[in-house]
């Protein structure tokens, strides 16, 4: 913000806030890549750790709402404060759910590795997921510097990832039709990937809510918001 | 614990002077308590001073005593009824000093007694029976009761403020004198009574005949005449220059003249009342039209001012709320702000005329300071106020005269103090709402 | 703005000057029926001038002098032709501190109707003033009461009373100067669910240093800073999205 607040503690509840969200997002983004290296390199014990490190995204949520309630009650805020307190809250949401599709991947881990495939197997995965932390990065970069520009070109690469995730689904489902053996592990990657996708829409929310803190009108609904996948069947 | 130990290390009390502050306050109260006391302490001896010289003028010497009026004495020739000019110039005290001298035994031969019983009684006793017998003539050669004041000297020594212990050829009052006041007194026919004289008589050079009466019929005149004038100019000059008049050079210069007239000497008041109403206008001197209208001209700038700081009381918020509702100004200034500015307006009004009332210095100009021996029928007669009255008084040399200034002083102090007892009970009445 | 409602006042190009110095520097701004307005500034931004125009309390002021024109109902306010009292009779005003008459309550809610000669006879002006003290919300509490005197009441009492006896003479438009200033928050509550009743009568133009109380009392916001006009629009808009930096700043507390 150009100036600061008259009440200066105000200005630092609120920048507490902000950086609580922005430990949030490095914490959640280290979950879901630590997860992806797991299921990949078929490594439990990282898995086993990543699942215990939900609990801190879990507990920050809560902290951010409660932080959030005490600064709307204290200091009635008005216009673009009450926009980032709002923000912050819903962005804590999203940042919780990424944390709970990287536990969910991370629990996948141990079934996989009974069922270990060859490597190519796992590669489309690892590209997809690398492509949405680069947009959840993207994104919190972008809350950290109130940054317009950014978000916009964040909203211009979504369609990436839905276009990305839809090859994967191909792929998968490629590898099922070729060997029914596959199908136990490829139906996991498919799980994997559908919550790579879903961090990608989180991503993308987050994205959302950042344009309304910074401006105050949501964007426009044009973006095509659904996973296409709803379309393909197993001939095509 | 810990914080048990921490206290201890910190001293409860840090030196920042109480003490000192606390005895500087203490002087302080002490010195006002000391002004007090020494304003009451004057106050008092003031009061105490006219009091105890005063009140013996509200009582006055009277002797009852029953007259003969005798037609011998009144008209020898009985001609009375072609000429009523007989009446008026007969030898009433004859007729009083037989009757007293009768009483009291006295030979008639007995010269030297008899001018001493002559000297008992007030020579105002001619007038007392002129008028009785020339109202009604048809009381000639009866024997009527008949009070008379006792002379001065008479009045002194029965109020024992003549000193008998003094060798008789050097006071006023001879002991046989003193001798007939004893027996007078035992059998009842000398007495004090309420003095009403000193509230109905005129001037006159005998103090036991002089009043108060000409006084205050010319205050009340004046009072009335300056209540009339400065109350409702005064009130509206200030309503105009407070509500209306633009803030300029003039209204200032206006604004700064009043304040300046408000502490001129009022003897200046009395310069311009000569110069103008009497030489120029051709009033009569003495008259109270000529008091009223100089008092008016001073108390009208303490007037202006009293009113204005009145208005200027008012809260604005008043006169915002009845503008807001669609009040004209003069609705405004008549319905709600005169209302509330009025306990103050007549606070200063009562108090500025308590002021005129006792004003000596302009009447003496304006030729108030005058002996009148009737009462003024128009505010035109000649007439003198309250406070000039004391004046004169006070310039006689006679004890009995020193005994009615203190008393009319006395009578004044009452006027003003029901003047402000009415000031501080009509404030109280209007800002009941 | 919604084409359908109807324009009560506007102001254009308003300035006010006080003894030559300005204090508005040119306001064009509509105020719409049966909606209230809030104007929203920081002390000194020209707010209450600019409502003390819209009755013509400015008069009042030595040295003051309005330019620019105000409509009521298409009607320049300070044309000749226009009598400021029949004015006052149709804007009526509420004031930041409870003034009310040192008179009775009744006395205090008939003078309007009086003075502008609205009742015709004694009930009739029995009922104009229980019908006002009624819409304000203060005849419950003081029906046994009347003669007492107005302010005997409490704060917020005073403050309706002081609505009772503006809305007593059927005023179009209402203007309030801070009305809650000087009330506790219960008597505020009072007074905002009162506006809020009144809205569907009247036209009202509040002023206000809360930015709370605008944001919960008014439909349309205007924000005033150094004797201009910042920013007008919809409270909704205002306190969530703010065009003007300005307005932003002074909203969230910033002002430098």
């Amino acid at each position: 913000m150009p100036t600061q607040h008259t009440v200066r503690s105000f200005d630092k509840e609120l920048n507490c806030l902000s950086k609580k969200i922005a430990e949030m997002g490095t914490h959640a983004v280290h979950m879901v890549e630590r997860s992806i290296i797991a299921i990949v390199h078929d490594d439990k014990k990282l898995a086993k750790q990543v699942i215990a490190d939900d609990i801190f995204l879990d507990e920050a949520e809560r902290k951010i709402d409660e932080e959030a309630i005490l600064i709307i009650a204290r200091r009635q805020p008005m216009a673009v404060d009450l926009r980032e307190i709002i923000g912050a809250i819903r962005i804590s949401v999203d940042l919780e759910r990424i944390g709970d599709m990287g536990k969910n991947i991370a629990k996948r881990t141990a079934i996989l590795s009974d069922v270990r495939q060859a490597d190519p197997f796992y590669h489309g995965l690892e590209a997809f997921a690398a492509l949405a932390l680069k947009q959840l990065n993207e994104v919190l970069d972008a809350y950290a510097c109130c940054s317009l520009g950014r978000i916009d070109a964040v909203r211009e690469h979504d369609d990436e990832i839905d276009s990305m995730y839809t090859s994967l689904f191909r792929e998968l489902l490629t590898y099922m039709l070729e060997d029914p053996c596959n199908i136990t592990v490829c139906t996991h990657l498919l799980f994997c990937a559908k919550n790579i996708e879903r961090i990608g829409d989180h991503a993308t929310n987050i994205a959302e809510t950042v344009h309304y803190v910074i401006t105050g009108i949501y964007p426009a609904l044009e973006r095509p918001k659904d996973d296409q996948t709803y379309r393909l069947g197993a001939g095509k | 614990m810990s914080l048990l130990s921490e206290s201890h290390m910190k001293p409860l009390t840090r030196n920042i002077g109480l003490k000192r502050r606390y005895r500087a306050e203490k002087r302080f109260r002490a010195y006002g308590l000391i002004a007090i006391c020494t304003g009451i302490f004057f106050l008092g001896a003031l009061l105490w001073s006219i009091f105890s010289h005063g009140y013996s003028a509200f009582w006055q010497t009277s002797i009852t005593l029953p007259v003969r009026l005798d037609a011998a004495v009144i008209d020898p020739q009985n001609r009375r009824d072609k000429n009523p000019q007989v009446l008026i110039t007969a030898n009433y005290p004859i007729l009083i000093r037989n009757a007293l001298s009768e009483k009291l035994s006295i030979a008639p031969d007995d010269h030297v007694g008899l001018r001493q019983v002559n000297r008992m009684f007030s020579s105002g006793v001619r007038v007392q029976l002129r008028k009785m017998v020339f109202d009604n003539p048809q009381l000639i050669g009866t024997t009527q009761t008949v009070t008379v004041l006792a002379a001065a000297d008479i009045d002194s020594a029965v109020k024992g403020q003549i000193n008998l212990a003094v060798p008789e050829t050097k006071r006023k009052v001879s002991d046989r004198q003193v001798e007939w006041i004893h027996e007078l007194a035992a059998d009842g026919s000398l007495y004090k009574a309420f003095n009403t004289g000193l509230f109905t008589f005129a001037a006159s050079s005998r103090p036991e005949t002089s009043g108060l009466g000409a006084a205050l019929i010319g205050s009340i005149y004046m009072i009335l005449i300056v209540l009339a004038l400065s109350l409702p100019i005064g009130v509206a000059a200030a309503i105009y220059l407070e509500e209306y008049a633009r803030k300029n050079r003039f209204t200032d210069l206006i604004e700064i003249n009043i304040n300046n007239l408000a502490a001129v000497p009022s003897i200046v008041f009395g310069l311009l009342g000569l110069a103008i109403f009497i030489n120029f206008f051709g009033l009569p001197r003495s008259a109270s039209l000529v008091g009223g209208l100089v008092l008016a001209l001073m108390t009208l700038p303490t007037i202006i001012i009293t009113t204005r700081s009145a208005l200027r009381a008012v809260p604005s918020s008043i006169r915002s709320a009845a503008l807001g509702l669609g009040a004209s100004k003069i609705q405004m200034l008549f319905q709600h702000v005169l209302p509330l500015a009025a306990p103050g307006i007549l606070t200063g009004t009562i108090i500025s005329l308590a002021r005129a009332l006792g004003e000596t210095a302009p009447l003496l100009l304006i030729g108030m300071v005058a002996f009148v021996a009737n009462y003024p029928r128009t505010p035109m007669d000649p007439a003198t106020a309250l406070p000039v009255q004391i004046y004169m008084w006070a310039s006689e040399a006679e004890r009995a005269f020193v005994e009615r200034t203190s008393g009319a002083i006395i009578v004044l102090l009452m006027f003003l103090a029901v003047m402000n007892i009415a000031a501080v009970l009509l404030r109280r009445r209007f800002e009941q709402p | 703005m919604d084409s359908k409602l109807k324009i009560k006042m506007r102001g254009l190009d308003v300035k006010v000057f006080y003894g030559g110095k300005g204090a508005l520097h040119g306001i064009t701004l509509d105020i719409l029926e049966n909606k209230v307005i809030a104007l929203i500034g920081p002390s000194g931004c020209g707010k209450s001038t600019f409502l003390r125009c819209l009755n013509r309390m400015n008069d009042t002021i030595e040295g003051a002098l309005v330019t620019g024109r105000i409509l009521l109902d298409e009607e320049d306010i300070y044309d000749p032709s226009v009598d400021v009292v029949e004015l006052r009779a149709r804007v009526g005003m509420v004031f930041q501190k409870p003034n009310p008459f040192p008179k009775s309550i009744y006395e205090n809610v008939a003078y309007g109707p009086r003075i502008h000669g609205l009742a015709k006879s004694r009930t009739e002006l029995d009922e104009i003033v229980e019908q006002s003290l009624i819409k304000a919300g203060l005849f419950n509490e003081v029906k046994d009461r009347l003669h007492d005197v107005g302010t005997s009441l409490s704060g917020g009492q005073q403050q309706r009373l002081c609505i009772a006896r503006a809305i007593a003479v059927s005023p179009e438009v209402i203007l309030m100067d801070e009305p809650c200033s000087a009330l506790d928050p219960i008597a505020t509550a009072k007074i905002e669910e009162l506006i809020d009743d009144l809205r569907r009568n009247y036209t009202i133009a509040i002023v206000t240093h809360s930015m709370q109380q605008a944001a919960r009392v008014s439909q349309f916001t205007a924000m005033f800073h150094l004797g201009n006009l910042v920013e007008v629009g919809a409270t909704d808009t205002i306190f969530t999205s703010p065009q003007e930096q300005r307005t932003q700043d002074y909203i969230t507390g910033r002002f430098g």
